[in-house]
């Protein structure tokens, strides 16, 4: 049987291009604001574009936030996108301070806005870059998302914010904007988050989501 | 360094993929479904569409074409030409846009940029301009395909578009677009250099000698290409090819 995804509509982001991304690898995909769809499915995959605010009052308003928290504490696969990933964290610092869901201890802030050459770059960082194991630290991608992705592999970032795991245990992966590290993908547990769209980033995005459907 | 981002332009006039010489003069090229595909299947970063004769009903007409290209290409696509309203926004998005481009109705009402960036991210506002050189050196925004005069400066525009929560500027150039002739570096770079937002340059390129110039002294972000590849002038492998061996990085797929 196909594996039953729900993505989480609660009105932001782009929903169909993650779900058609999904039907694409196999997943029967059902997009659904109704926290029971959200308790019998098998994975969840939560999308997210806009201010991280924004994001927390909309899932709040509609009653999802606890159907979420149960959801993740049942152990099955779970997959933020974009801002989906960043409100995975305590605390974002877009426009104000905004409590996250806090499933991952740290903070999401402004990417620094100059390179480690000292010269300002461009923020929103727009483009593909390749994503690595963080620095200095073994992680493995053995039976992860990242399971089959090649280290450097390219996959498509548009963000202003970046997320900063208090434990570094919790990245996955990093790309560099310019010399400077920034947060790629994080997971706890069975929890995955992505800050670039899986759903636009061609045949590696599509390997990553087949991966996530195999965990 | 960042990779530069590659862009296929495909210039539409419903139902197909057209090109102009100065966003005029418009010659039909083929079914726009395939040639997005094959860029998509050569490695493309991102697919721009831009409704061409829109301004002129004063709508976008690409939903079947959106749609088409959300169902089976997984990458970024940007769509504009005749998006008016938030509304117009808010129907190119569902259809599966992920970045909408903006001349003309923000050039009427700027408030419209905001407006936009508020309610759907400024990520997927893209501030579109079309940029004609005046004789003082300086730049002219125009609309409806370079004929109609704004009187704003595109430096200024630019920057205006920056403040009220544009993600991202495309630069046309009116005087360079359909003549193979290069692009506008100096008018690139002096733009870019001015805002903190990513800046895409369209209109000119006829030779990979061109792309190299642009990437290299342009300052750039992205680069878009449109009759060298519907034409099949170059390969986008060709394109990667060079500009690896001149030390420019772009993504290798």
């Amino acid at each position: 049987m196909k594996p039953n995804t729900v993505i989480v509509d609660y009105g932001v982001g782009n929903l169909r291009s993650v779900a058609r991304a999904l039907e694409f690898c196999g997943a029967e995909a059902k997009i659904s604001a109704d926290p029971k769809a959200i308790a019998l499915a098998d994975r969840v995959v939560l999308p997210g574009v806009g201010a991280f605010g924004d994001c927390m009052l909309e899932l709040q308003t509609r009653g999802l936030q606890k159907a979420l928290m149960e959801f993740v504490d049942t152990d099955r696969p779970f997959l933020g996108i974009c801002v989906g990933m960043q409100i995975l964290h305590e605390i974002g610092e877009e426009f104000g301070q905004h409590e996250g869901l806090g499933i991952i201890a740290g903070r999401v802030s402004p990417i620094p806005a100059v390179g480690t050459d000292g010269y300002l770059h461009k923020v929103p960082y727009i483009g593909w870059s390749g994503i690595f194991p963080p620095e200095n630290k073994e992680t493995s991608w053995r039976n992860t998302i990242l399971a089959e992705t090649k280290k450097g592999a390219n996959v498509y970032f548009v963000h202003s914010f970046g997320a900063k795991p208090t434990n570094p245990e919790h990245i996955l992966a990093v790309y560099y904007y310019n010399g400077q590290p920034i947060t790629a993908a994080v997971r706890s547990q069975n929890v995955y988050g992505c800050q670039f769209h899986p759903e636009k980033s061609g045949q590696v995005g599509l390997q990553i989501i087949k991966d996530f459907l195999k965990l | 360094m960042t990779n530069l981002r590659l862009i296929a332009r495909l210039d539409i006039k419903a139902p197909n993929l057209i090109k102009g010489v100065r966003l005029e003069g418009l010659r039909v090229v083929g079914d726009p479904q395939a040639y997005a595909t094959r860029y998509y299947e050569q490695g493309i970063d991102e697919i721009l569409y831009i409704d061409i004769v829109a301004s002129l009903y004063e709508r976008n007409n690409l939903s079947d074409l959106v749609r088409y290209t959300a169902e089976n290409i997984f990458i970024p696509m940007t769509v504009g030409g005749g998006v008016r309203s938030l509304h117009d926004v808010e129907q190119l998005l569902l259809f599966g846009a992920d970045k909408i481009a903006i001349n003309t109705a923000a050039i009427r009402r700027p408030e419209l940029i905001s407006e936009v960036a508020k309610r759907f991210g400024s990520q997927c506002m893209v501030l579109s301009i079309e940029a004609k050189k005046q004789r003082d050196g300086s730049w002219e925004a125009y609309t409806d395909n370079g004929r109609e005069k704004t009187g704003r400066d595109v430096l200024e525009w630019a920057r205006m578009g920056q403040d009220l929560g544009a993600g991202e500027i495309l630069i046309t150039s009116v005087d360079q677009e359909g003549t193979r002739k290069g692009f506008d570096i100096e008018m690139c770079r002096t733009i870019s250099d001015a805002i903190s937002i990513p800046l895409i340059i369209s209109g000119g390129m006829g030779s990979i000698d061109h792309f190299l110039a642009v990437a290299k002294e342009g300052h750039a972000n992205a680069v878009a290409m449109a009759d060298v590849l519907h034409y099949d002038r170059l390969s986008l492998s060709d394109i990667r090819q060079a500009a690896l061996t001149n030390g420019i990085s772009v993504r290798q797929p």
